[in-house]
């Protein structure tokens, strides 16, 4: 296959409900040198277009090398609709050494987009990249103007007050860019988070290989479930189990895992974590202070009510509140199938 | 090549001699304007805290090695977290060579100060405090460093922590000296840590003065080799506040010196005065667990040369009333579980015994009696705890 034909890819894509954006215009690609901090003002760029991963910046339209993905499982924020993206420098390749993470060449980028409402109603909030540098991965929060029309770096964060699409007034806080690593960090290094194998579509891998942006990859053992299908049919225990755990991977263990910035509570809610005790099953807290609410453990099996993993999920107060980063609504799904695991556990 | 390294270490010297101060004034945008400055130091600058009180309503974090945050003093230089909407503590330090001083933290929702996996940081002369005084919804700990190699927190101050007032855990090389904690659970509590020196403080109307303790199941366990020598313990007889689940909880009020778990702790030339329960308490890990690295006894503890003022008067817990009687009115001033191995009490005091034999068995089975004077087999003693020479240096 021809790499130089993004259109040709982005039709593949498009036909199977993926897209890799592209407009009829040739867009300019995008300024490397931005993503790599090279020369002067690149190492914390101002602006977002300056890096020129959008052809269109407002719809969030992806250039050359820039791909969108999801999630099956996705991480909570506050209930915001995510747009998110890949950018791989042409004849660069994402490879999979397992299940996990993939890993991503230096120089490429993956970029988010924290939205809430639709079509024209549709408010950019903020962008955050994550850009793979020569000495490692970098993260930047950019907050949207009012006019939409750039979103410019908040190296400090900022706290926005606005009006969910549901009509609940939020508190939205944009991280900072240290918050950023505290949960993008193991063993002290970024990391990206999101993009795992298990937790990517089978279409979109296929359809990423085919593009050549991706090496091969290794068969899986199991994956982890669509998020929405939850409300579509009815599930059984290993369903709730499935759901729950991925859940709880893709919303706690970036930092509840050996390594992490929780690592010292020794509570791992990786998915692939299997040991009862060290997924909190039964297991006292250490450092929960007022955060265990008085529950004597993490998950107690059948009593989700006594469970300290349940009264932190279901609180937005700092010093409850887990997650403590980004979150400053409870997800009643996301309590809601945690909470039918725990009751569904033999006691 | 020569050359090369020559001109690398020229350019390392002058961006050291080029360290920047940033000063911070209170007001409007100062959340901004701090976490800016904490995100945009360069290793060697200092950020100065201007004289003042800054409303914060979001957790700051320090992420940049070799960086000095500097107030204007524990009572001038305030940040105040009263209208805290989001984080899990006040400050977080996540980078090595740090050195903190100097300012007030006050009404953090979640921990005071925490530093996770900071190398060598110095905490000089702060103030954390939870104004409303003994709460359970304040936060947990107040200086709380954790995971660290080369720990030095002095000179300090705190005040209503729902834990513990300065916490050290799963760390080595520890020194926590001349500071003063009052009305927290736990005054100062090194857990799963070794190679601790707690020094010269005084805790007085915490729950429990000083804790030495060891938990099983976390990425570090085997606590010991910890002195707890020339602090005042007085009268740490507040009721305990903590949330139930957290091990502070257990903690009975009037507790001065308390080691659970742990191998090799001296408690030497302490001055423990008015601590209602008991001066000196050894008690094994008594919740089941399953972790082959965990010793759930108290293991070397050598008592000698404290001080021991009247106390164990009031003994905070089921039956502490008929016990102290059969006593004669209160406890004498060391107690323990009866699961120690190789205690070596050399002060000339009377220990008392709960007589259990099994780890896990409930207190309800006590036996309690006098345990005949004993001395234990000669328990090496620790070379002091040697910090980095730079790391005083830095307060010069």
């Amino acid at each position: 296959m021809n790499r130089s034909a993004p259109i040709f890819v982005a039709a593949l894509l498009a036909m199977a409900g993926a897209t890799v954006q592209s407009t009829a215009r040739s867009p300019a690609p995008v300024n490397n040198a931005v993503v790599m901090g090279e020369g002067a003002g690149n190492k914390m760029p101002r602006t977002l277009s300056a890096y020129g991963f959008f052809a269109d910046l407002r719809e969030q339209h992806g250039t050359y090398g820039v791909s969108d993905y999801r999630l099956n499982t996705p991480l909570y924020s506050d209930g915001a609709d995510k747009l998110r993206f890949i950018y791989l420098p042409a004849g660069t390749k994402l490879t999979a050494d397992g299940a996990g993470l993939l890993q991503f060449p230096v120089g490429s980028a993956i970029i988010k987009t924290f939205a809430f409402g639709e079509g024209e109603d549709r408010q950019l909030i903020e962008t955050r990249v994550l850009l793979h540098r020569v000495d490692g991965w970098t993260a930047l929060p950019y907050r949207w103007n009012e006019d939409q029309t750039e979103a410019t770096l908040a190296l400090a964060g900022a706290r926005i007050p606005l009006t969910r699409p549901d009509g609940a007034e939020i508190s939205y806080r944009i991280p900072n860019k240290n918050q950023c690593k505290t949960c993008h960090s193991k063993d002290g290094e970024i990391i990206p988070i999101g993009p795992k194998l298990r937790n990517l579509s089978p279409e979109w891998l296929e359809l990423m290989q085919q593009a050549e942006y991706l090496a091969e990859i290794p068969k899986l053992a199991d994956r982890m479930p669509l998020w929405e299908a939850q409300s579509e049919v009815s599930l059984d225990k290993a369903d709730v189990t499935a759901l729950a755990r991925a859940y709880l991977d893709v919303n706690c263990a970036h930092c509840h895992q050996p390594g992490g910035g929780a690592s010292n509570s020794g509570l791992d809610l990786r998915w692939e974590q299997d040991d009862p005790h060290a997924m909190g099953i039964r297991k006292p807290p250490v450092a929960a202070g007022r955060g265990s609410g008085g529950y004597a453990v993490s998950i107690a099996p059948g009593d989700p009510d006594a469970s300290i993993i349940i009264h932190r999920m279901s609180s937005i107060e700092p010093g409850i509140a887990m997650p403590e980063l980004g979150k400053n609504t409870v997800d009643p799904q996301g309590v809601d199938i945690v909470r039918r695991w725990i009751a569904g556990m033999d006691q | 090549m020569l050359k090369f390294s020559i001109a690398v270490l020229a350019l390392a010297s002058a961006s050291s001699l080029a360290a920047a101060t940033h000063t911070i004034a209170p007001g409007d945008g100062a959340q901004e304007r701090l976490q800016e400055a904490l995100i945009l130091a360069e290793p060697g600058d200092e950020i100065v805290l201007e004289e003042g009180r800054f409303a914060l309503t979001d957790g700051l974090s320090l992420d940049v090695d070799g960086v000095t945050v500097r107030g204007a003093g524990m009572d001038a230089s305030v940040l105040d977290f009263t209208t805290q909407q989001g984080a899990g503590e006040g400050l977080l330090v996540t980078s090595d060579n740090v050195t903190l001083r100097d300012f007030a933290i006050e009404n953090a929702k979640g921990d005071g100060i925490k530093s996770k996996g900071a190398d060598q940081i110095v905490y000089h002369a702060l103030r954390v405090e939870w104004t409303n005084g003994p709460d359970a919804s304040n936060g947990a700990y107040g200086i709380y460093p954790v995971e660290a190699k080369n720990i030095l927190v002095q000179d300090s101050y705190v005040r209503g922590a729902s834990d513990a007032g300065i916490y050290v855990g799963q760390s080595e090389q520890i020194i926590v000296r001349r500071n003063r904690v009052e009305e927290n659970v736990a005054g100062i509590e090194i857990e799963n840590s070794n190679f601790a020196e707690v020094t010269e403080n005084l805790a007085t109307r915490n729950t429990g003065g000083i804790l030495v303790f060891d938990l099983p199941g976390l990425p570090k366990v085997g606590g010991g080799n910890v002195l707890v020598a020339r602090n005042a313990v007085v009268e740490n007889n507040t009721d305990n506040f903590a949330p139930e689940g957290n091990i502070v909880a257990a903690v009975p009020a009037g507790t001065g010196v308390m080691v659970m778990a742990n191998t090799g702790v001296q408690v030497i030339d302490n001055a423990l005065i008015s601590n209602s329960t008991s001066h000196v308490m050894l008690v094994a890990y008594t919740q089941s667990f399953d972790d082959e690295r965990y010793e759930p006894r108290p293991v070397n503890v050598t008592v000698r040369g404290n001080i021991y003022g009247k106390g164990g008067n009031a003994p905070d817990f089921t039956g502490g009333e008929l016990f102290a009687a059969a006593f004669g009115g209160a406890l004498p001033p060391v107690l323990t579980d009866g699961l120690h191995q190789n205690l070596s009490i050399e002060d000339a005091v009377p220990v008392v015994t709960l007589g259990l034999t099994e780890v896990g068995q409930p207190f309800t089975q006590a036996q309690p009696s006098l345990l005949q004077p004993t001395q234990g087999d000669p328990v090496a003693q620790y070379d002091p705890v040697q910090l980095p020479a730079e790391m005083a240096a830095r307060l010069k």
